[in-house]
């Protein structure tokens, strides 16, 4: 079981009120990501839940027990850190073994546990090496080791993947998924990549200010975002936000285009534009048209479009998906 | 940045080297040279050849017992040494992992300390010592030696401490470790080198601290500093006994020294170089 509720939760350091006030709930079994800009929070949001630190103010209730003032070992919980934070001098085996021996598991069950994690994490080759033997990915999957072999009643991530390359941070994170598939267990992630909370979330939770800015799944937070914020972060590229009169004629203070919804041609359109930067990816383009009707605008278009520098070309919105915004930043 | 040096270069910094190493290791050279001649030969003027005599060891051993001061010394330098480590242990490991606001004041005030002349404190701490009964005690310069080494000591762990990540020691929360099990299984594994060039410098200024040694102490817990102390005085001066005796008495740390080289170094440069 996992199931995490937080009610009127708040943290403040000294005079900084980091989390005003959270409320949330997480069902057993979800994948939840917290996602938002660095300094929003979510590190924070996640180290109440785990414990590391004390709340000002709220409860945190997992599995209907209020664990506010617990300590972190108390709360069933098992976490992987953005450092990965092994124990440098000991080795893999003793590194995954250490959770089950503070438990004081007798030494047979221990080690056939170690060596089942291993063999799910391919790590039974590295088993007597230490840490620092290891690659950034090798370490990753220690730390997940390490994690898994309490059978926690939920899995925390603080981003654990930021410090892997771009390849690796790709691999891992399908590696994550399918645990997730596996185990069946409640995970909450932490991340400020959209990317990693698209494609990996049950349900995100987006946090801007120590706010929670919006809860859903990733495609209800793609199709319908709930406010400016919730728009411009999630989806890459980023939604294009204008103001004025092209919002004025939608009946709204701001308009937003996703990329993905504006045609480009080079022959007839809404609005006219030069093309400034053409990113060739192969399958997609990306093209910045400066326009003087919307501003500069990225658009997403078929890999082969045969458009350079200064040409001129005309775009159009989707009429079906423009999203609209009034004065206080929130969807019409 | 890779840069590269060319052999001339090379060259001109190795002789530089030399050259400061020999200007540092002088005096010590030339304490030994000196405690090799005949007391003619100390008195007569500069001279880095002795006639190799061993006169001078045979009288200062003779005239006094090396043993016990050398006991002395051990005892002080290694006692002063475990009480502070056992004091300032638990002090730096508050002050790295648990700062609060005031945390770099205490560690200045600290240190502020050692920037007051000893000699500003000896009336009242001399006073102590005779009015308690500690004066010529070893419990009492065991203590004393202790307080004053400790600022140095909660120093040097909290700059060792403050490198090991606080990340890992969350971890071991999370994994269910008690703070014993955190102090235990995590936490000093990963200090122990810090610790050990900790214990190795402080034995060493324990062991060459003469001020507090030498005021405090008469015959019973008198060090080997007051051993050489003693060839100074009253019959005149002697030069060659006095390097005999100061040679003795450094010896044991300077053996030490040379075997930890590796520790020391890493203790003393720690955090400044990665």
């Amino acid at each position: 079981m996992g199931k995490i509720q937080l009610r009127d939760v708040n943290k403040s350091f000294g005079a900084t009120n980091v989390i005003p006030k959270v409320n949330l709930d997480i069902e057993n079994g979800e994948f939840v990501v917290f996602v938002g800009p660095s300094g929003c929070g979510k590190s924070t949001l996640l180290r109440l839940i785990a414990g590391l630190e004390d709340t000002t103010s709220g409860t945190i209730s997992i599995d209907g027990r209020d664990v506010t003032g617990e300590a972190p070992a108390k709360r069933k919980l098992a976490m992987v850190f953005q450092s990965y934070a092994l124990y440098p001098h000991m080795t893999v085996a003793k590194n995954i073994a250490f959770p089950l021996k503070m438990a004081g598991e007798d030494q047979a069950a221990i080690d056939k546990k170690v060596s089942e994690a291993a063999r799910v994490l391919n790590l039974t080759n590295y088993l007597e090496r230490r840490p620092g033997q290891l690659s950034g990915g090798q370490r990753q999957r220690v730390a997940i080791g390490r994690a898994i072999v309490r059978q926690p009643s939920a899995f925390l991530f603080d981003e654990p993947l930021s410090n892997l390359d771009a390849a690796l941070r790709g691999t891992m994170r399908l590696e994550i998924s399918e645990l997730h598939h596996q185990l069946g267990t409640t995970m909450i992630y932490v991340t400020h990549d959209q990317v990693e909370a698209m494609t990996m979330a049950d349900k995100i939770v987006v946090l801007n200010a120590g706010n929670i800015e919006q809860v859903g799944s990733p495609m209800e937070l793609y199709r319908s975002p709930r406010n400016i914020f919730v728009a411009g972060f999630i989806g890459s590229p980023k939604m294009n936000l204008v103001e004025g009169p092209p919002a004025e004629k939608h009946g709204a203070k701001t308009v937003g285009f996703r990329p993905e919804h504006i045609a480009i041609s080079t022959t007839e359109g809404e609005y006219q534009g030069k093309v400034g930067v053409a990113e060739h990816l192969g399958s997609d383009t990306f093209v910045h048209v400066h326009t003087d009707a919307l501003g500069t605008m990225n658009v997403r278009a078929d890999g082969e479009i045969p458009v350079h520098h200064g040409d001129t070309v005309w775009l159009t919105p989707d009429p079906a998906k423009i999203h609209r915004f009034g004065k206080d930043g929130l969807a019409l | 940045m890779a840069r590269a040096v060319t052999t001339q270069t090379k060259v001109g910094n190795t002789v530089v080297a030399w050259i400061i190493a020999l200007l540092i290791f002088f005096p010590i050279l030339y304490t030994i040279i000196t405690s090799l001649k005949t007391e003619q030969e100390a008195i007569a003027g500069f001279s880095l050849i002795p006639s190799f005599t061993f006169e001078s060891y045979q009288a200062v051993q003779s005239q006094n017992d090396y043993f016990k001061p050398f006991m002395n010394s051990v005892i002080l330098a290694v006692g002063s040494t475990i009480l502070a480590l056992i004091v300032a242990i638990p002090a730096a490991w508050a002050m790295a992992f648990n700062p609060t606001k005031r945390t770099k004041d205490i560690l200045m005030w600290m240190l502020s300390t050692k920037m007051m002349p000893a000699v500003a404190v000896l009336v009242p701490i001399y006073l102590i010592f005779l009015n308690t009964g500690l004066m010529d005690t070893r419990f009492g310069l065991t203590i004393l030696l202790m307080l004053i080494n400790l600022p140095i000591v909660v120093w040097m762990l909290y700059t060792y401490f403050r490198e090991i990540p606080g990340e890992i020691l969350e971890a071991a929360r999370m994994d269910g470790a008690t703070l014993w099990g955190e102090i235990w299984y995590v936490l000093t594994p990963m200090a122990v080198p810090g610790i050990a060039s900790t214990l190795l410098l402080n034995i060493i200024l324990a062991w060459n601290e003469s001020f507090w040694t030498i005021q405090l102490t008469t015959t019973n817990a008198a060090p080997l500093t007051a051993f050489i102390a003693s060839f100074s005085s009253p019959q005149g001066l002697f030069w060659a006994k006095l390097s005999a005796a100061s040679t003795l008495a450094i010896a044991p740390i300077l053996i030490m020294g040379w075997f930890s080289q590796k520790q020391l170094v890493r203790g003393l440069t720690f955090g400044a170089v990665k």
